[in-house]
């Protein structure tokens, strides 16, 4: 069990800053986050990607902006559980909230800080009538275990290094391999694109290019996938299993379901403190919405410096004065 | 001051059409004038290509710059992609394309 004063959601831009501005009041934080390393949007989708608008910097690519950050928190020692998606919060006691990963880690603190942006990223699922029905049933989104896929009948979908990866790896494991995608050429890296040509032309991959998989066929688990192939026509093509592979996207995920005021997938907040309608969880960055708000990076740090004055109030009511560690001599060997 | 705006039509989710007008002289691409809209487009990579969640149909025949090699991969990812697909991040906000109509597509 880990115990922090302030449990952040989400270890982006806005996540990571709220460290630096906990720290400067001595609350400790923990980040949970989703995905595997830190930095969210900014290392997932564009780390390349100059920023324009942080004060300071003329330009910034996304990903030095997520290093510098990890720099200026390091004297606060932050703790992570990166790649478990927050699933479960509790209310365990007076000022106490238990929350649970989906791994089953389990985070205590007397402060929530919901910092998700977009929320958690999850693989995108193509829009197929009743495919739903079929997830774990024959449809993956992802492969954790490839011997999963020993002897079976597989169809890929997808145009990009994951589909190409997949293909390669599972085409001596699966007892036929097909791989769909909606053009001719390929964005994954040039060795692999070789390697599929080359087991296609082998005939160890069936290769269906300009075609997208439109619907899906079975009882209790799925027996079919309908393809719809420019030069083919629509196909029905017998599988065991279904493994759409078309990247990752953000979902709103559980947060949904934790009592907060949402509106337009996003939480409602007091702008007085970035307070939610749970008192001690709180929403700031991207995920929150008020009254003209603006989904820019340096909004997310203004919103977590304002809360976690609030949040010091909250855990110390008594406590008439905050002191905060001066930045005047710089923050370096603070205590653990 | 002078008039640069252009206009667009652009069809919601709903079939519901939005006649709209753009400036041209603030380097904005399509994605962003949406956006100011209120229309409901994510734009999550705030316009480099990476992410598909501005995807829209071109339904005018005003000749647009070809797609890049960024835009159509990302495409890949997108789904109900049609030949009119692109990207509206990557429309640039012209003269050249005065009088566009737009179709934004569904999202999954």
């Amino acid at each position: 069990m880990i115990k922090t004063d302030i449990l952040i959601i989400g270890a982006g831009p806005c996540g990571l800053f709220t460290v630096f501005e906990a720290g400067l009041l001595k609350l400790k934080c923990h980040l949970v986050d989703a995905l595997s390393q830190i930095g969210g949007q900014l290392s997932e989708i564009y780390p390349k990607k100059p920023i324009y608008d942080i004060p300071g910097f003329p330009s910034i690519l996304a990903g030095d902006l997520v290093k510098n950050l990890e720099e200026q928190i390091a004297p606060f020692h932050p703790t992570y559980t990166l790649g478990e998606r927050a699933e479960r919060i509790e209310k365990t006691g007076e000022k106490e909230f238990t929350l649970t990963t989906n791994k089953g880690t389990v985070i205590q603190a007397p402060v929530i800080a919901i910092a998700g942006g977009l929320g958690s990223f999850e693989p995108r699922k193509p829009p197929i009538e009743g495919i739903a029905a079929f997830e774990d049933k024959g449809v993956d989104y992802m492969v954790k275990d490839p011997e999963k896929f020993r002897d079976k009948k597989i169809l890929i979908a997808g145009g990009g290094d994951s589909a190409l990866d997949w293909t390669i790896e599972l085409a001596d494991i699966a007892k036929e391999i097909t791989l769909i995608h909606r053009r001719t050429s390929f964005r994954g890296a040039l060795d692999s694109v070789e390697k599929v040509m080359a087991l296609a032309q082998a005939g160890k991959v069936n290769l269906i290019t300009e075609a997208q998989a439109i619907g899906v066929n079975g009882e209790d688990s799925l027996q079919s996938v309908v393809i719809k192939s420019k030069t083919l026509g629509e196909i029905t093509k017998e599988v065991d299993n279904f493994i759409p592979l078309f990247g990752l996207t953000p979902k709103l995920g559980p947060i949904a379901d934790w009592n907060l005021g949402i509106s337009k997938s996003a939480i409602e907040v007091d702008t007085e403190d970035y307070s939610t309608n749970i008192p001690g969880i709180y929403a700031i960055g991207d995920i929150n919405t008020y009254t003209g708000k603006l989904k820019l990076i340096l909004c997310g740090f203004h919103e977590g410096t304002l809360m976690v004055q609030s949040a010091f109030k909250y855990i110390y009511p008594d406590q008439k004065l905050s002191f905060k560690y001066t930045t005047v001599t710089g923050v370096e060997g603070l205590e653990k | 001051m002078e008039d640069t705006n252009i206009k667009l039509t652009v069809t919601d989710r709903e079939g519901q059409e939005h006649k709209l007008e753009a400036p041209t002289d603030m380097n904005l691409n399509l994605m962003e004038v949406l956006k100011s809209y209120e229309l409901p487009v994510e734009g999550t990579c705030g316009g480099m290509a990476l992410c598909a969640s501005c995807h829209c149909y071109v339904e005018s025949e005003h000749e647009l710059p070809e797609q890049s090699e960024d835009e159509e991969d990302m495409l890949d990812q997108a789904f109900f992609v049609e030949d009119n697909s692109r990207l509206s991040c990557q429309i640039k906000i012209n003269e050249k394309i005065d009088g566009i109509k737009v179709k934004l597509a569904p999202v999954s």
